[in-house]
């Protein structure tokens, strides 16, 4: 199945009840499956700007380069499959430019932004993400983050120092331990997922996530699945009744198909063999 | 505003501790950050470590023990208002960083630059700024009867318990209901409200709706949602050609406010909308 069609995209984005601007910023788009939301930080516009900057270097640059080349070929420099080299590589790219710019423009100085990104081929997921903007997956009846937040509160709960029931009772939340910009390298965290025909991936900035309970999500997701923007504009309507203190955006990708990438009879073969 | 201790004893205040160390003890011998000369109290009682906002409490195998609001601890993490016992004294935590913070600083997100551990030193911006608010978290009440009697039937939606069976039953699902810790949801303070079917052969049922989302309908031929929010209830279209009707009148793509004893067509069965109580 063509990746157009087996993937069904929404995603939405509001500055929730407290601040009057929204420093978060989403792009998506099926044609080449790839999904991106950051939540900048910063003052006056700044959070905007490092936010917006890493979307649209993301998803300028790897649309790109997949124009000509297949996410499943091999990546010259590193030897990564291109995908994960891809996501890899302009993570690093947006943290150029948005430590480059908040050098030479004062009014930019510390700004940065958490990033999470997914690119969908061959039947898998690459996941890329700095900082605490989160993916969460619904599997069957199983919903659950598959990201770990680059945050002093996960830090603290991986250490046992705190457990993850106080966790929410703690007075820390919102301190990420890596950002995307603040520093001349960054380096994100990227898997590889393996993607099956009904499930549903969701990408959050924390105005989510601190407002909403993961079982309320989980819940949400699983009863509103089968209109996917009526579930987008719910779940920012439930953080918002629940007081909104953030930015709240949120991606929902469905997968309704399988999508494997298109290989040469050659490479079949060999794949073949392999197995 | 870094948080602190008030030491007292029989309700007598004897001294004030900020809590501006990383790591403070508590004992009997003189070395100690709070010093307490009562032979009740072991050489190095109790000892607080203190990240950024948050402070952990932790007994150093004190001779005595350690007590939080009247329970014997071993190690805690402390909330604004917690009364640790040590023999007859008294230490009242307080850390009410929610008040004094300005709007502007609620909930920014910053940077850490060095690993925990000298985390204090290490935030971006100065200690007044790092001041953070607890965020309220959605809570449903207790989960919902799982009624499987009779083709009507509420299912939870906690994993476990979702078999949705699309078997052209009617069938309404309800959010599960979060552990207990977490604060009251601002919905739960809309009054009570249940639906009632008034055809087909359920005529006569009740659902109380007690989540904050409850579907309604045939999952695959037409299905509703009902919300539950601060400022009342909505029904939404889900799924199906169909749109549901209220009072005579069809629903378009957006929610529309429930107002008591509205009456409600969906999949062909009818029911009604109204205030409990």
């Amino acid at each position: 199945m063509d990746i157009e069609q087996a993937l069904e995209i929404v995603g939405e984005t509001n500055p929730g009840m407290v601040r009057s601007h929204n420093e978060d910023s989403v792009s998506y788009d099926a044609a080449c499956g790839l999904v991106v939301l950051a939540d900048g930080m910063g003052g006056y516009n700044a959070g905007e700007v490092a936010s917006g900057i890493t979307v649209s270097v993301m998803t300028t640059e790897i649309k790109h380069r997949l124009q000509n080349v297949s996410p499943i070929s091999r990546d010259e420099a590193t030897g990564e499959e291109l995908g994960v080299a891809l996501l890899r590589e302009n993570v690093q790219k947006a943290n150029a430019s948005i430590y480059n710019a908040a050098q030479s423009q004062p009014q930019y100085a510390g700004m940065g932004t958490t990033v999470v990104a997914g690119l969908f081929y061959d039947n898998r997921v690459v996941v890329a993400h700095v900082g605490d903007s989160r993916l969460y997956r619904l599997r069957g009846d199983e919903f659950g983050p598959i990201t770990r937040d680059h945050s002093l509160l996960q830090e603290q709960i991986d250490s046992g120092m705190i457990t993850p029931e106080d966790a929410r009772l703690s007075k820390n939340k919102n301190l990420v331990t890596r950002a995307v910009g603040v520093e001349p390298e960054v380096a994100a965290e990227v898997h590889v997922h393996g993607v099956q025909v009904g499930d549903i991936y969701l990408l959050c900035s924390d105005g989510l996530n601190d407002m909403v309970e993961d079982e309320d999500i989980g819940s949400t997701l699983q009863m509103l699945q089968a209109n996917l923007p009526l579930a987008a504009s719910q779940l920012i309507q439930i953080a918002n009744d629940n007081g909104g203190r953030d930015n709240v955006s949120v991606i929902l990708v469905k997968v309704k198909g399988e999508f494997a990438a298109p290989r040469s009879w050659l490479a079949k073969l060999l794949l073949w063999f392999k197995n | 505003m870094a948080a602190k201790l008030i030491l007292s004893m029989d309700g007598v205040v004897l001294k004030e501790y900020a809590l501006n160390k990383e790591r403070m003890t508590i004992g009997r011998k003189a070395h100690n950050d709070i010093v307490i000369d009562n032979l009740a109290v072991s050489g190095e009682h109790a000892a607080i470590v203190t990240i950024l906002n948050d402070s952990f409490l932790e007994d150093l195998d004190s001779t005595n023990g350690v007590a939080v609001n009247g329970t014997q601890i071993k190690k805690h993490f402390l909330q604004n208002n917690d009364v640790v016992e040590i023999g007859k004294y008294k230490l009242k935590y307080l850390n009410d960083q929610q008040g004094q913070a300005t709007a502007a600083d609620f909930e920014k997100t910053m940077v850490l630059r060095t690993p925990v551990g000298s985390a204090t030193s290490a935030v971006k911006k100065t200690e007044e700024t790092a001041s953070f608010m607890k965020t309220q978290v959605n809570v449903a009440p207790a989960a919902m009867e799982h009624e499987a009697t009779g083709k009507f039937e509420a299912v939870s939606a906690r994993p476990q318990a979702a078999q949705h069976e699309a078997t052209g039953k009617y069938a309404a699902t309800a959010p599960a209901a979060v552990p207990p810790a977490a604060p009251v949801s601002p919905a739960a303070g809309v009054p009570p409200a249940a639906v009632q079917i008034l055809t087909g052969p359920n005529t006569g049922k009740e659902l109380d709706l007690v989540k904050n989302l409850t579907t309604l309908g045939k999952p695959g031929l037409q299905v509703a949602v009902l919300t539950r929010r601060p400022h009342g209830y909505f029904i939404t279209h889900v799924e199906g050609a169909n749109f549901p009707v209220v009072n005579g009148t069809s629903l378009n793509e957006h929610p529309r406010q429930l107002n008591d004893h509205d009456i409600i067509e969906l999949a062909g069965i009818k029911m009604e909308f109204y205030f409990k109580g």
